[in-house]
């Protein structure tokens, strides 16, 4: 049988039984040796504990053994028959926020512990924002010191329902809670007899069966190159570890940044050649033409390609113990790559408490901020929020040589202006939100609150994008049918109607596109404001339009959805003849044939067309509109 | 669904593989660390695997006591040229000679130690910038909190306080002139792992691993090997007994076990029991609890 392998991180603070819970997995999985065992109880004896103090198994440097706490990310190791565990132990006090960002950049799993004395305090709260920030899937609670409270059922059903509350805000996904002593070990690797009530898995159950594997991406085929072979003129292989994704012989690969391309040859390891190789695996590629490649480019498949920027949005986690200097120029490393990087705005910073953001001037070391950066060459990446491995980056002070800061990539960079709340300006020059010179906003003598209060739901936008013919209007006129039937406000802007009048005066030469969106924009937006559901049916090719149009409505009240639908059906169905128009030239500048579609890089969600009955689609719209609690 | 999972050997394996790929790209003259020992030979099949085809691109390094057992040189002297690898050898004994080791005397004298001088006299005199080796997170306490890259002075001396955080797999190593970094690929695995993956790649060992009749002297609950180095003191006595190492480094200090455990099937499965850390049969690791610490700071591993 495989052994799995299972990466966890555990976070709580010095009271709450963190180390003594890691201290109880090892000792229960008899994972731990009797050498091991003699000497933490000597150490116990001479400082004259009571009992035997399983914490110090884990407490390892003896400054921290001391002073009784920990102070460092520590790696524990147990195995069980079916998983390997490794631990990334990491301290929660205030201080060491880089702690506990370091210990989760590589977990699967995320231990939040919570005194059920104490209820959910701050810092069980800003766990789990870090846990969910460096996108851990799997975050497990543990209720802990059930023994002290006797293991009363409304005790801990309490603190569920409040931690609950919290992450509902978070965009947490698998969250699971546990109650358990770890000082007498009820819940942790056998079922406890003391709480009847609890009818859910032990810790160890839960940790040797979770889904693992599920922050990999297996689609985005992403080999970063991290060291040319070259044994002899015959052979010359590039070494590396699949980011994410897969690749087999025969693919058709670029690579960046010369963007050459090239079909793979071989998938070579020592242990002979490969079928397929998949992320995390360490192999060589070779490539069937002879193209100059180095330590730092990163080979793509063709037709599946990274964001490429230099200039790059992204949550960053301050590390060093000097605070950040925007005037100094930093060493950016990315997967293979090291670049300089001038961070050309610190956006906000994000309480890690309170979640809140303010305005700031600078980072000290364990703050978290959005920040904009410059980079001296563009950088191949994806979100890390669609993949971890492409997506971060760590900051290197070049006069200290030290790693002063973790980052995670948003996307392209974008104006302060337009993330902070209640200011309402984008920052592409293309789509640049211009005031008239001397008109002043009038405030309506309604407010959206009231309106939504009469109404009985919320205003938002739904933007349907896709190429011509997908089905965008045909859903959207569906859904509107159905809000109508629930007596919601609704408006339905469609490129067609609004090219007859608003915007007659424009053709579809790319600046024309562009013009058309952004009054479409500021209509749905004026109608938002009036608390209506808006629903714009754009083919809207380019991102940064549509970024645009998200950039004037607030956080959670527009909803970017991708009518997908593969090109070949389309050409088939081609209801309106313009494909056959467009592949015989006779139409130019045709999406999807002679002019670009940027596919949407985070839809609020994708409907597929060419798969699902409009009905079908209609109920995902509902249901999506409906969790949002929009209507 | 097709299952992408990989069994933790292959994940661990992988992370080697990367971690090794990067001392090569990012250092100009890296060494690997090499002592004849079950650690130090899957780390050389994982610099064999990571280059493949093309040789190793670093030397190893071996840094002897002269206190080694005569089966763990014969065994390095002939899986270096199976592996086509180049090997520099230092000793110990010619630091003594110049006068930059002092020898302990007596019958528990242990030149452990001093591998620590003879090791940085011969990083400084090659001026590698890296040293690659086979220490383990799992094996002792100060080593939890170890770095992949760790980061040392210009006196090649760790500073706990003072390590960069390592976050995903981007490994930072940038540094001043002088400076240097030992490289720790393998920090991820345990004991059994080593030995699994010893059996799962059928990599061959020094016979001292598996069980055999040795004349052996009881000493603090350790069995040492009798030797010229070792010697009865007192009322211990030379016993025969049915042995076999769990690591092999300086006579002086590395203990065995009573084992029938011949076959590396019978390891694993002795492994997996196992009730007492590797590092407990080692005698320079009981002199103090925070022994292995202290001896860290001074640059060993």
């Amino acid at each position: 049988m495989t052994i799995e392998l299972l990466r966890f991180t555990t976070a709580g603070s010095v009271d709450d039984g963190k180390s003594t819970l890691i201290g109880r997995m090892l000792y229960d999985t008899k994972s731990l040796f009797e050498d091991q065992i003699e000497q933490i109880e000597a150490v116990s004896a001479k400082r004259g504990d009571e009992y035997v103090d399983l914490a110090l198994f884990t407490d390892g440097l003896r400054a921290e053994r001391e002073q009784k706490i920990t102070i460092d990310v520590a790696y524990r190791y147990f195995a069980t028959p079916r998983r390997k565990f490794i631990i990334a132990d990491t301290p929660g006090h205030i201080q060491y926020t880089r702690n506990m960002v370091t210990g989760a950049s590589t977990a699967e799993l995320a231990i939040v512990l919570i005194d059920a004395r104490k209820g959910v305090l701050t810092q069980s709260k800003r766990h789990g924002f870090i846990a969910t920030l460096l996108q851990i899937p799997h975050i497990v609670v543990a209720i802990n010191k059930m023994d002290l409270v006797d293991y009363d059922e409304d005790t801990y059903r309490a603190i569920v329902s409040d931690y609950r509350d919290f992450v509902s805000k978070l965009n947490a996904k698998n969250v699971t809670y546990i109650p358990v002593s770890a000082l007498v070990g009820d819940n942790v690797v056998d079922p406890s007899q003391n709480t009847p009530w609890y009818e859910g898995p032990t810790l160890l159950h839960h940790l040797e069966n979770v889904n693992v594997g599920a922050s990999r991406n297996y689609t985005d085929f992403r080999f970063p190159v991290q060291y040319v072979l070259r044994p002899n003129q015959n052979f010359r292989g590039y070494a590396g570890q699949l980011a994410s994704g897969r690749v087999r012989p025969g693919d058709e690969v670029v690579v960046f940044p010369s963007g050459l391309e090239s079909t793979i040859k071989e998938v070579v390891t020592a242990n002979g050649n490969l079928e397929e190789a998949i992320a995390g695996d360490s192999v060589v590629l070779t490539l069937n033409d002879e193209i100059d490649i180095s330590r730092g480019d990163m080979i793509v498949r063709t037709g599946n390609l990274p964001q490429k920027s230099n200039e790059l949005d992204a949550t960053i986690c301050w590390m060093g113990e000097d605070p950040f200097d925007p005037s100094k120029t930093y060493q950016l490393q990315h997967t293979t790559r090291v670049v300089r990087a001038m961070v050309t705005e610190l956006t906000y910073r994000i309480d890690v408490d309170t979640m809140h953001r303010t305005p700031a001037e600078v980072l000290k070391l364990n703050e978290i901020g959005r920040v904009q950066l410059t980079t001296t060459q563009p950088l191949f990446y994806d979100r890390y929020n669609t993949n971890r491995a492409s997506g971060s980056f760590v900051l290197i002070d070049p006069a200290t040589n030290n790693t002063v800061a973790a980052g995670m990539i948003r996307g392209e960079s974008r104006d302060v202006d337009d993330l902070m709340e209640g200011e309402t300006k984008a920052d592409d020059t293309a789509t640049r939100r211009e005031r008239s010179e001397n008109v002043v906003w009038e405030a309506g003598a309604l407010d959206l609150a009231e309106r939504e209060r009469l109404n009985g739901h919320k205003g938002a936008v739904l933007w349907f994008t896709g190429l011509s013919g997908s089905g965008k209007s045909t859903i959207a006129k569906l859904l509107e049918r159905r809000l109508y039937e629930r007596k919601i406000h609704t408006m339905f802007l469609d490129g067609d109607n609004l090219r007859h009048g608003l915007n007659g005066d424009l053709g579809f030469a790319p600046e024309d596109r562009v013009e058309n969106i952004r009054r479409v924009s500021e209509v749905a937006s004026l109608g938002y404001a009036h608390g209506n559901v808006v629903l714009c049916s754009f083919i809207s090719p380019y991102q940064r339009d549509r970024n645009f149009a998200r950039s004037i409505v607030p956080d959670g009240n527009f909803f970017e959805i991708f009518a997908k639908c593969d090109l070949e059906v389309l050409k088939r169905r081609d209801p309106k003849g313009l494909y056959a128009k467009a592949l015989s030239g006779e139409i130019k500048n045709f999406t999807g044939i002679s002019a670009p579609y940027e596919a949407p890089e985070q839809p609020e969600l994708v409907i597929e067309t060419d798969v699902a009955t409009p009905e079908q689609l209609v109920d995902q719209l509902i249901e999506m509109l409906e969790t949002a609690g929009i209507i | 669904m097709k299952s992408y999972l990989q069994s933790h050997l292959k994940q661990l394996e992988s992370e080697a593989i990367y971690v090794m790929r990067e001392v090569a790209a990012q250092f100009e003259n890296p060494v690997l660390l090499f002592s004849g020992g079950k650690d130090s030979i899957v780390m050389a099949h994982l610099a064999y695997k990571a280059f493949y085809p093309a040789k190793i691109p670093y030397p190893l390094l071996h840094v002897d006591t002269g206190h080694n057992f005569d089966e763990t040189i014969a065994f390095r002297d002939k899986y270096v040229e199976k592996i086509d690898a180049k090997l520099i050898v230092r000793y110990v004994q010619n630091s003594i000679d110049n006068g930059t080791a002092v020898e302990e005397t007596g019958p528990y004298a242990s030149r452990n130690g001093l591998q620590t001088i003879t090791l940085l006299e011969a990083l400084n005199e090659f001026k590698f910038e890296a040293a690659l080796g086979g220490a383990r997170r799992d094996e002792e306490k100060a080593r939890s909190k170890e770095r992949f890259f760790s980061h040392r002075d210009a006196f090649g001396q760790w500073d706990p306080k003072n390590q960069r955080p390592e976050l995903w797999n981007i490994y930072n190593g940038q540094k001043k002139p002088k400076e240097s970094f030992r490289v720790f690929p393998i920090s991820n695995w345990t004991e059994l792992d080593v030995w699994m993956y010893v059996q799962q790649e059928g990599i061959e060992l020094p016979n001292l691993y598996f069980s055999h009749q040795r004349d052996v002297i009881k000493r603090d609950g350790v069995l040492l090997a009798a030797s010229d180095v070792v010697y009865p003191v007192g009322d211990e006595t030379i016993e025969t007994m049915t042995v076999r190492f769990r690591t092999i480094g300086d006579m002086t200090c590395t203990g065995a076990v009573e084992s029938p455990a011949a076959t590396i099937e019978d390891i694993v499965d002795e492994v997996a029991s196992a009730r007492v850390t590797e590092r407990g049969a080692r005698a320079d690791d009981q002199r103090s609890e925070a022994a292995m610490e202290d001896r860290k700071k001074q640059g060993y591993f």
